[in-house]
């Protein structure tokens, strides 16, 4: 039996710590990984954890992400609560099995630790490795800092493991921005974390001697696409109501609010950044030194990234006049996925706001309160004209000659 | 080949059950008594993957059971420990059995799908004397 880990009210934890004790917490059966920068310290945490008999379930050390997932898949299909961590290369190379996941409906929690991609290489934060798994088919929950880290993964395995959704979910947080650095981290007891999470409810066991079942079947142009569409549909239509439960569960719990979107000051704003991470945090700091100059400016965070909350997004935009879509990955040849995507989520709604695109933070370069105020200014400046007064999609914080496309 | 259904009508996850009802004591239910789900390989013939059959001459089987526990795909049937046959609707020909056949001469021999089995029992081959 797992010791009780006496917590302090409010821990000074970093983002890796806040999901490697929310981990803990949900007492998981089994966690198979493969530690890789700047997600390594949940799992080299939880180790500890375990060496310290405050974890009961299996600890697999594996050869590769691909095998990581790979075992907590089995894990998951066999019966019982998993959940890994990775960032960057490691994410990459788990993509395969992210879609094998997904695909067999098995509700593995997993912290992607935002790390960019190589080549060049690279160990700090930005979001290519989430862009890359936005298709995949899994929940994609956003942290800001350490505390959404913690409070997140409690919500994530409530969530995932649900009946009604049996979906895995990854939470985000910035590498190396939140995942290591302190800050005070409100916790909750083992028991109320524990107790939050519930009891792992198996589904379909595929050990389940009275009624064994199959994962993982070969499916062809006869079957295939009516399999895709069940996924999606669930993911579109099944998600959202649970989630918002369990958000409003965890307010009730703890008194802290989750929405599917942050909405800081949009009622009245003209001009608002979009954006994911720690630049939600900084962007609403930005946004309340603008607001006592008098500049009607608000920030969307996008707390639930998959499945995308298009008409939370359309309604919260609905008097807006100008939206700066921040994405932290590069784009390659086109615009940026948040640009993509608000734009699809307003090109029908009544409201039609200048939409632009800035390209930041690639790599780990910092996103400054100076930057966010010309973000900020050009968006009240297109808010004014009633149109662009840049070009759509613009770099930030790139040295060189200043890079605009469109 | 079960019917085809709509997007609504599956388990999530493309999951198939072996049975159509919950089981028990499975490991000693014969195959035959089992309640098998028109998803599982069981009721699937692929008898027409072989090019090769084995046949079996009981005439020398001494029922070690090798065959039984080497077949990769569960096909030669064994009752009260006792070789008893191969189930040709899902022996592949892999020829595994008579690879591990230890009886002289062997009691599994891989002939032409097409042969007919008496006449491959006829052309059993005698014992091999051991050279001295």
């Amino acid at each position: 039996m797992a010791d009780k880990m006496d917590l302090l009210d409010v821990e000074v934890w970093d983002g890796n710590m806040a999901a490697s004790q929310a981990m803990r917490q949900a007492q998981i059966d089994v966690v198979a990984a493969y530690p890789i920068t700047p997600s390594t310290p949940v799992v080299e945490n939880y180790a500890g954890f375990l060496a310290n008999n405050y974890i009961d379930g299996e600890f697999v050390l594996v050869e590769s992400e691909h095998a990581a997932m790979s075992a907590c898949i089995g894990a998951s299909a066999a019966g019982g609560r998993v959940a890994t961590a990775t960032s960057s290369q490691g994410f990459a190379l788990m993509v395969e099995t992210l879609y094998q996941a997904s695909g067999m409906r098995v509700p593995i929690i997993l912290n992607v630790i935002n790390r960019a991609l190589a080549a060049p290489l690279n160990v700090n934060g930005d979001h290519s490795d989430m862009y890359l798994g936005r298709d995949s088919g899994w929940i994609q929950f956003n942290a800001y800092n350490a505390q959404d880290a913690y409070d997140l993964n409690l919500i994530a395995f409530k969530v995932a493991e649900d009946h009604r959704v049996r979906l895995p979910a990854m939470i985000h947080q910035d590498g190396f921005m939140t995942s290591h650095t302190a800050e005070g981290v409100l916790t909750m007891p083992d028991e109320e974390a524990y107790a939050f999470v519930g009891d792992f409810k198996p589904m379909n066991g595929m050990l389940d001697f009275e009624k064994p079942a199959t994962y993982g079947v070969q499916t062809e142009e006869d079957w295939h696409f009516e399999h895709k569409a069940r996924q999606h549909n669930d993911l579109m239509t099944k998600v959202f109501p649970v989630i918002e439960e369990v958000f409003d569960a965890f307010e009730a719990k703890t008194g802290r609010r989750f929405d599917l979107i942050t909405n800081h000051k949009l009622e009245d704003a003209d001009a608002v950044i979009v954006a994911m991470g720690t630049t939600v945090d900084t962007a609403m700091m930005v946004a309340d030194q603008l607001r006592a100059e008098g500049k009607k400016v608000g920030v969307l965070g996008l707390r639930v990234i998959r499945p995308f909350p298009f008409e939370k997004i359309v309604e919260a935009l609905s008097n807006v006049k100008a939206v700066c879509c921040m994405d932290r990955s590069s784009p390659h040849g086109t615009v940026g996925m948040l640009y993509n995507e608000f734009c699809g989520a307003m090109y029908n709604s009544a409201n039609k706001p200048v939409i632009t695109n800035y390209i930041y933070g690639l790599g780990g370069r910092d996103m400054t309160v100076e930057y966010l105020k010309g973000i900020f200014a050009d968006g009240l400046a297109n808010a004014e004209a009633g149109k662009p007064t840049t070009p759509l999609q613009q770099y930030i914080g790139v040295r060189g000659p200043k890079l605009s496309f469109l | 080949m079960a019917e085809k259904r709509g997007w609504d009508e599956f388990d999530a996850g493309a999951i198939l059950f072996s049975f159509n009802e919950k089981v028990d004591n499975i490991a000693t239910t014969l195959a035959e008594d089992r309640p098998y789900s028109p998803s599982n390989s069981f009721t699937a013939s692929v008898g027409d993957w072989r090019v090769e059959k084995p046949i079996f001459n009981k005439d020398f089987c001494i029922d070690c059971q090798f065959c039984w526990i080497y077949c990769p795909d569960v096909s030669i049937i064994a009752r009260d420990k006792k070789m008893v046959g191969i189930d040709f609707d899902h022996c592949k020909g892999c020829g595994i059995c008579v690879e591990v056949c230890p009886t002289n001469p062997k009691s599994l021999l891989m002939f032409d799908e097409n042969k007919d089995d008496d006449a491959c029992l006829a052309s059993w081959p005698e014992k091999d004397e051991k050279e001295k």
